[in-house]
């Protein structure tokens, strides 16, 4: 994969602004010779939470599974600036639990990542007091809760310790509590230094989380902006509906 | 976990076999042999006597005579006994066998339901039944297998001036399988059966199904014995083959043959020279 | 009717008799079939689970070959095993015909195929709810098969118990290669067959029972096994 250069990002809103992590260029995307991306194009920095909005089938799974290297672009170009597959780690909206305890999942992603066996214990008590599951670490993780899932499936991406940690709608079929410590723990991990990229139909939550905001529509970019600019005074049409609560067809 | 338990279990088992391989690995010779004398028990009863005798286990393949000379033919075997003498010369002229000698013989007979419907009951002109048996078109099972005793019964029919495979299909009923899996069919379907003596009195199915045809000479069913030619089949333990043959033509031997009975009858006559 | 409960009445005597020649067969016919089994695990899983997450052109063809395999004829796998190691065949010096080994091979053959096209199936299910994920956490082909092997493991009993089924059940393959020795390859089915050749039809209805018996145990203990993990495992 072609890795971009280091470029400055115009948006202008910081006065320093920070490298980029990675970047889209006239991506496009077909299935069954449907377009679903045509010429996607936004650039992420180095830092911070971006969230994606957009309606259903914009293509922001699709934008995040470019990004994840799990699909490769048909046309364009995906550039992230050093960042190795490993770096990169998913987290779905139904989360997917291994056929293992709690425990057994995180092993299993300190394994995959190269942890050694002597390092594993001391990483493993970390993981799990992070997603507060220690009195449920032997426990099968198909037994868990919904949003007792979703820190494992979290927990577990940040076993890698990412640079870029990519979260699809993660919260959407949780309630406001599990939505807190799903939040309280992304914030963390972005405390720590990992880029975060959210996907997100709560606009709540985007205002809550986010640094800035690409919005997506029919397959296409149409703004992106800090998030303070992005939720007073949007500069496309579309967000503006889409912000208002309108629907957009 | 339970995969491993599989592939451990699996393991075990293979080294078992191994083990088990070399234990019986001992002198050991295959005779490749028919079902009549195996499924009657005469090697039940004369094997574990020459082991005895000699230290050398015999495993018996017992199959149709037809396959069992295939077998020996593919130098699966270091003995042949079977039924069938004109195919025994015929394998050793080929150069196969080193030499063949009579053992014993015992009698073919038919058997049929108690109703007999072709009325031949209590003859002993095999030639006269088997005609009354095709004019009243009453059901008779063959093996149909190529077997000792299917070629017997081909060669009566033909001299009995019919031609019984003809009505394939009809009342002439080929199994195809061995003698005791057509008995059964026959006892099954009231057919008559043509079958060796000794595999009748063994038999445990006989339902209502007598002998009906007996003693006619054109009957006679003899055994022979060949040892397969190393010249053909460099595997073949001639040396141990030679040391059974030897014995079951001994007088030790035949009278063994002639001691075995089953319901106080006596099932082979020893005759060799 | 008379023969059936004649039947049951020597299944009760064998057993309760423990007869040493019933024993034997009974040893024997698990040797061969467990080893069969184990061996059949042993290729068949990486094999099925193998084609399970590759794609590459002929794929389609050799999944739809190795399930037509499941239902090949003992009796051809026997001829071809016995072809090949009878003394005038290719593999005639390795003198294995008419051996516990032989009989195993031809097993193997039989099932393998069963386990792989299952192992298929259930693999391929499971790596669609799985494959995005390992894939993001840029597993190694290695690691994804070790995975879905082992998240499949109880499944996976199933598939090998069909396999079991198959090889505990079939005359026609360890006739022809085994020859039916007494006391060397002689086998439940084997003798099953025997005693129906001999018009011993209450004897061989009573092996047979005794079979079934035996193939009830095995099921109900690696189900039993199955169900107690699994309920530990994961819902």
């Amino acid at each position: 994969m072609p890795e971009a250069d280091i470029v400055q990002l115009h948006d202008g809103a910081e006065p320093n602004p920070a490298r980029l992590i990675a970047k889209l260029e006239n991506v496009v995307f077909a299935a069954r010779s449907r377009k679903l991306v045509d010429g996607l194009t936004f650039s992420l920095r180095n830092n911070g939470i971006t969230t994606i909005m957009g309606p259903n089938g914009a293509g922001k799974s699709l934008a995040l599974r470019l990004l994840a290297r799990l699909l490769l672009p048909m046309d364009g170009y995906v550039h992230e600036c050093g960042l190795a597959a490993r770096d990169i780690a998913l987290v779905f909206q139904k989360p997917v639990m291994l056929r293992r305890s709690v425990k057994g999942n995180l092993i299993h992603a300190l394994k995959l990542h190269g942890v050694n066996r002597r390092e594993r214990p001391e990483r493993l008590a970390e993981l799990l007091r992070m997603a507060d599951l220690e009195h449920l670490s032997s426990s099968p993780a198909r037994l868990l809760s919904g949003g007792e899932q979703q820190r494992l499936a979290l927990v577990r991406a940040l076993a890698a310790q990412p640079r870029l940690l990519l979260l699809d709608e993660p919260t959407a079929s949780l309630d406001p509590q599990a939505t807190q410590a799903i939040e309280k723990l992304v914030m963390q991990a972005s405390n720590n230094g990992t880029k975060i990229v959210l996907v997100t139909h709560d606009i709540g939550q985007a205002r809550r989380l986010a640094f800035d905001v690409v919005f997506l529509h029919q397959g296409f970019a149409h703004e992106h902006s800090p998030a303070e600019t992005f939720f007073t005074e949007p500069q496309s049409l579309e967000a503006m509906a889409y912000l208002k609560g309108e629907l957009l067809v | 976990m339970n995969r491993y338990f599989c592939h451990l279990t699996g393991l075990c088992l293979l080294a078992q076999t191994a083990l088990l391989g070399s234990a019986l690995a001992e002198d050991f010779i295959i005779v490749q042999s028919t079902t009549s004398t195996q499924n009657s028990g005469l090697y039940d009863a004369l094997l574990p006597e020459f082991k005895e005798m000699s230290g050398i286990e015999v495993r018996v393949v017992a199959v149709g005579t037809g396959q069992a000379i295939k077998n020996a033919t593919n130098c699966d075997g270091d003995v042949l006994l079977v039924h069938a003498k004109s195919s025994e010369e015929k394998f050793v002229a080929d150069g196969y066998g080193l030499t063949r000698s009579d053992v014993m013989y015992n009698d073919f007979v038919i058997v049929g339901p108690a109703s007999d419907p072709a009325g031949i009951a209590g003859r002993n002109d095999i030639a006269l039944a088997l005609q009354k048996i095709a004019e009243t078109k009453a059901a008779f099972a063959s093996r149909g297998d190529d077997s000792g005793t299917h070629k017997k019964e081909l060669s009566l029919w033909n001299s009995a001036g019919i031609d019984g495979p003809a009505a394939s299909g009809s009342w002439y009923r080929e199994t195809g399988s061995g003698m005791g899996a057509t008995l059964n069919v026959g006892i099954g379907m009231d057919a008559y059966v043509m079958t060796d003596r000794a595999t009748w009195i063994a038999f445990g199915n006989k339902g209502n199904h007598t002998i009906v045809v007996e003693g006619d000479p054109a009957m006679f069913n003899q055994y022979g014995i060949v040892d397969i030619s190393p010249d053909r089949c460099p595997n073949v333990k001639t040396d141990l083959a030679d040391q059974f043959i030897d014995w079951i033509l001994s007088s030790n031997g035949q009278d063994a043959i002639a001691a075995y009975q089953r319901d106080g009858q006596q099932l082979f006559f020893p005759n060799a020279k | 009717m008379q023969d059936i409960q004649a039947a049951f009445l020597a299944a009760f005597n064998l057993i309760v008799s423990l007869d040493a020649d019933l024993f034997e067969i009974v040893g024997l016919s698990l040797t061969v079939t467990l080893s069969a089994v184990a061996i059949s695990c042993l290729l068949g899983f990486p094999l099925g689970a193998l084609l399970a997450i590759s794609r590459f052109p002929g794929r389609g063809m050799i999944v739809v070959f190795i399930s037509s395999l499941m239902g090949l004829p003992p009796v051809v796998v026997g001829l071809t095993v016995y072809l090949f190691l009878s003394s005038a065949g290719p593999l005639g010096s390795w003198q294995m015909l008419y051996t516990p080994t032989a009989m195993i091979i031809a097993q193997t053959l039989l099932v393998t195929p069963i386990v792989a096209a299952l192992t298929r199936q259930i693999i391929e299910d499971l790596n669609g709810e799985y494959s995005e994920l390992l894939r993001s956490m840029s597993a190694r082909r290695r690691d994804i098969l070790s995975t879905l092997l082992w998240d499949a493991r109880y499944s996976l009993i199933t598939a090998s118990l069909a396999g079991m089924g198959r090889a505990l059940a079939e005359v026609g393959a360890v006739m022809i290669v085994g020859g039916n020795i007494n006391h060397v390859t002689r086998v439940m089915t084997t003798a099953i067959a025997l005693e129906t050749s001999k018009g011993e039809l209450a004897l061989a209805l009573g092996l047979g029972i005794i079979l079934v018996l035996l193939s009830i145990s095995i099921n109900a203990a690696l189900m039993s096994l199955r169900t107690n993990m699994e309920r530990f495992a994961y819902a």
